[in-house]
């Protein structure tokens, strides 16, 4: 493909992005959410908030298409300790097709009442994802990018339906989160269990607020880094024949409700593309359910 | 059978909401954490300035569920109350931090323990006027 075209690609994307983040309303909140793509902390929705994401990936693998992959989800919190999320996936190869890829709802349990110094979350998801997905929203088994070769209208072919559980640790440190996540996944028809993994650590910007109303104050961002890969399956577990992604990753929370957060992820091994570039956008509505409240 | 099952969970989870609306979650705090004290210390001056950052956090994390004018929204409580007034500094601290997400209260610990400090700061500004609250026992409750 040539780079001029590739350009447009990415700045055509990029900017639907920014358009999707600039249509959205407003009202305040900062979201308390880690900056992380991948790894989930034990930060849960707040009860009666209503979470719309739209999470975008963009990458450019070698011997295979660019391709662009976006999620878009729907998160509830339910009560204090449970909360419920919806997504739905597609995504665009050059040269080849746009499709819809799948569903995935995850649930995220809080088992204990106080603050430990790991926490533990339990997190429970089926999905019904074609093989052709692009989200790279988390990586089990042995996944190789080398697989994205493939034309989207073979690998849709392929329908996964599969029970995925995690065991979500996370703790804090001197105000810096740390997360870990193992993942074990099981297809609903006979293949084996599929690992994988995902680690994170963030902090804000700031350690105190400031007094005034401001726009752009350290507070408002917080930065840190995460790495995931596969860990194989039941008979191959371990790093090898999977790929492995590490990044940096920034997030930026505005007055109106609004969190922007990016960062470049990249390959570290053969197996994985040498950079997925992501940009996701989370709108909060607060106390949706309220609006279901008959005196209001 | 199914009415018994009913019969047995609509009490259940009214002595639930009953024990949680007597701030159960006071008595879970230790003596250590009740004993806490804020890092702006007596300084007026610092108070004040912890205060007014602690507004700003509020209303972007807190308003939503508390309202803005921090009295409360539905069957979220106010945070403007006689218990509030009651509670020491370490125990507004410790509600932060582990939150009571049983009853709906998300722990902020994402947070730095300095805005956290700072949000005590302005909830312990709201509830000067409150009756009592110059009586303020300070003790941990039995």
């Amino acid at each position: 493909m040539p780079l001029c075209l590739q350009r447009s690609f990415i700045a055509r994307n990029l900017w639907l992005a920014l358009l999707q983040v600039l249509l959205m309303g407003a009202s305040r909140l900062l979201a308390q959410e880690p900056p992380y793509f991948v790894t989930y902390s034990d930060v849960l929705e707040e009860p009666g908030n209503l979470e719309i994401a739209t999470q975008n990936i963009y990458s450019t693998p070698k011997d295979a298409n660019p391709f662009y992959g976006q999620t878009v989800e729907l998160e509830y919190g339910v009560t204090g300790w449970w909360t419920t999320e919806f997504y739905l996936q597609g995504q665009t190869t050059t040269h080849d097709s746009t499709i819809f890829t799948g569903f995935r709802i995850e649930n995220r349990f809080r088992p204990l009442r106080s603050t430990h110094w790991v926490n533990p979350v339990l997190y429970v998801e089926y999905e019904d994802i074609n093989q052709a997905d692009k989200s790279f929203l988390e990586i089990t088994g042995n996944h190789v990018i080398a697989d994205q070769q493939i034309a989207n209208a073979l690998l849709r072919q392929d329908v996964e339906r599969s029970i995925e559980a995690k065991l979500i640790l996370s703790s804090y440190f001197q105000g810096i989160n740390f997360s870990e996540n193992f993942i074990a996944e099981k297809n609903v028809s006979n293949e084996p269990w599929e690992f994988g993994y995902a680690l994170g650590a963030s902090r804000s910007l700031a350690n105190g607020a400031s007094p005034r109303v401001c726009r752009f104050c350290r507070q408002n961002f917080s930065a840190g880094g995460e790495v995931f890969g596969g860990l194989g399956t039941r008979y191959t577990f371990g790093f090898a024949g999977t790929s492995i992604y590490a990044g940096p990753t920034i997030a930026y929370s505005t007055l109106r409700n609004l969190t922007i957060t990016a960062g470049p992820e990249f390959g570290v091994n053969d197996n994985s593309a040498r950079v997925l570039w992501r940009l996701k956008a989370s709108y909060e509505f607060n106390q949706v359910r309220d609006l279901f409240r008959r005196s209001r | 059978m199914r009415r018994t099952l009913g019969l047995t969970c609509l009490f259940l989870s009214t002595a639930i909401f009953l024990y949680a609306a007597d701030g159960a979650w006071l008595h879970r705090i230790s003596h250590a954490d009740h004993d806490r004290t804020s890092p702006f210390g007596n300084d007026p001056a610092q108070l004040q300035n912890a205060a007014a950052a602690g507004a700003q956090l509020f209303q972007n994390n807190c308003a939503k569920c508390h309202g803005s004018d921090a009295m409360g929204k539905y069957s979220r409580p106010p945070i403007i109350s006689e218990r509030i007034a009651h509670a020491s500094d370490g125990d507004l601290f410790w509600l932060l931090t582990n939150g009571n997400p049983w009853k709906g209260m998300p722990p902020w610990m994402m947070l730095p323990a300095k805005q956290r400090w700072q949000l005590v700061a302005y909830i312990r500004s709201l509830n000067l006027n409150t009756p009592d609250s110059s009586s303020t026992s300070q003790e941990k409750p039995q």
